[in-house]
């Protein structure tokens, strides 16, 4: 590899680490025969078990507030000292007005902070996250969370209806000598595809059918993948965990197998089958359930994927400070076992499908 | 409710930071800048931990327009165990026994939206134990 190729590595001045993270998803499930009972008479197979469902009060603003404050009892910060809380979804409740605002509010972050929205699909909290890595590694600040939240809709009867799911997770970047996971390295990869999107006003997105899987999510995740791998000289092997973008469970186990992992190293970070597409909040949170339960050395592969399109890619190492950290605040375990199974005319008044006028 | 009051209580409501009385130590909630217990003046901050029991609830059928998008909802007494009573709504009771002393943890929550257009108002509820270990 030549000089110019090298540097498409992204890695900071200064080492850069994760010294908190915190998991979310809220308590209700909508299981997918529930949804096929009312589209299909219950015929033809289901993508995933089933979804979360935030409850009537929760947003992403009220779940990025839960996940930030396990990030902080893991951390064990003052959260004065963060200087920038920035928030990834596509799901932001206010259109104008700043989700990350009220987050550093509630988690006394402010006021002498950088708040700030994300957004690019799926992929607005590893883009957060990125430039979290950038901000602590240069210098600027000693510790920036980044979030990747989101309460995904689908249009009633889409076939996304079965998969938009509820969750996410955030993360505390600081100097690696402080962490539990350090970065090696990162990388990111954009083009213009036009596989999914939601114009302004409109309570649903549209998406490009049989687009999206060769040519947006394999394409990008596996060109992520294998930059990464080649930029920071590991292999497959190398990685005793992995975790993809999980927009339904068939797509990370393909992508996957085609980068020539095992099934053991995906399964940790897979959770959509139990909570659905978290979309922002999906690389985010399976990345939280890889650091519940791995060891120390252990290197973890992260590549999320954002329509429209692309993917970022990171490298990681978990440090001999983790065991002792974790147990501080819930596990994302504790999170998906508290369930309570609703069925579809709740899940549309919690969802806002019904109009009362 | 208008918006610059809902902008005045939001550290309160967003994370229940009230006051410690500096001459007897009560923590007091809603701060209030004087001790309810020795009547001193009473301004340092305090950070409440969140964690109470049930004092007494009752289940809200008939909610007032502001509060119908969330209706039926309880609300409680919870007894913080720094020792202030506060009113609040519990939420995600999903199928556990609700009774008099079960533990509860603050969350900060939704508590209303003034209409299709105006504020979401968030703040403090109450919730069972997610962890009741810790
Ligand atoms: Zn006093």
């Amino acid at each position: 590899m030549n000089a110019s190729q090298q540097d498409r590595l992204l890695k900071p001045m200064e080492e850069v680490g994760i010294v908190g993270y915190g998991a979310y998803i809220p308590r209700y499930r909508l299981p997918a025969k529930e949804v096929s009972r009312i589209w299909t008479d219950g015929e033809g197979g289901v993508p995933i078990v089933e979804k979360a469902v935030p409850g009537l009060d929760e947003d992403v603003i009220t779940m990025s507030i839960e996940a930030a404050r396990n990030a902080l009892a893991r951390a064990a910060i003052d959260p004065s000292e963060i200087r920038a809380v920035w928030v990834g979804s596509e799901s932001h409740p206010y259109a104008v007005k700043p989700s990350s605002t009220v987050v550093a509010e509630a988690i006394g972050a402010t006021p002498h902070t950088q708040a700030a929205d994300w957004e690019f699909a799926c992929k607005a909290g590893t883009e957060a996250l990125q430039a979290a890595i950038g901000l602590v590694g240069s210098g600027m600040a000693r510790y920036a969370m980044a979030i990747g939240m989101d309460t995904a809709q689908g249009r009633p009867g889409d076939a996304l209806e079965y998969t938009t799911g509820a969750g996410g997770a955030a993360i505390i970047l600081g100097p690696a000598k402080e962490s539990m996971a350090r970065f090696e390295g990162s990388y990111s990869y954009a083009t213009d595809t036009p596989d999914f999107w939601r114009r302004s006003n409109e309570t649903y997105p549209e998406h490009g059918e049989r687009f999206t899987g060769e040519p947006a999510y394999f394409e990008h995740i596996l060109t992520a993948a294998r930059e990464i791998m080649k930029l920071t000289d590991t292999q497959s092997e190398d990685f005793a965990h992995v975790v993809f973008h999980q927009p339904n469970a068939k797509f990370p186990m393909r992508a996957g197998r085609m980068l020539g992992f095992k099934d053991e190293q995906i399964k940790t970070g897979l959770l959509v089958s139990l909570i659905g597409n978290t979309y922002a909040g999906s690389p985010m949170i399976g990345l939280s359930a890889v650091l519940d339960k791995g060891q120390p050395g252990d290197r973890v592969l992260l590549v999320s994927y954002g329509s429209g399109a692309g993917s970022d890619a990171f490298v990681l190492s978990l440090t001999d400070r983790l065991p002792a950290l974790r147990d501080r605040a819930p596990r994302t375990q504790e999170y998906i076992d508290r369930r309570t199974e609703i069925d579809y005319a709740t899940y549309a008044r919690y969802r806002g499908k019904l109009a009362l006028k | 409710m208008e918006v610059s009051r809902h902008w005045r209580l939001k550290k309160q409501r967003y994370a229940l930071e009230g006051e410690v009385c500096p001459h007897c130590h009560a923590k007091i909630f809603p701060p209030r800048d004087v001790c309810p217990d020795c009547g001193l003046d009473a301004r340092t901050l305090y950070q409440f931990s969140g964690r109470g029991e049930v004092y007494s609830f009752a289940k809200v059928q008939d909610a007032p327009e502001a509060h119908s998008e969330q209706s039926p909802y309880t609300v409680a007494l919870i007894r913080l165990e720094e020792g202030p009573l506060v009113t609040a709504q519990l939420t995600d009771i999903g199928d556990q026994p609700l009774e008099v002393g079960s533990p509860v943890e603050m969350v900060t929550r939704k508590l209303r939206s003034d209409g299709e257009r105006g504020m979401l108002v968030y703040g403090y509820k109450f919730r069972p134990l997610l962890r009741p270990s810790i």
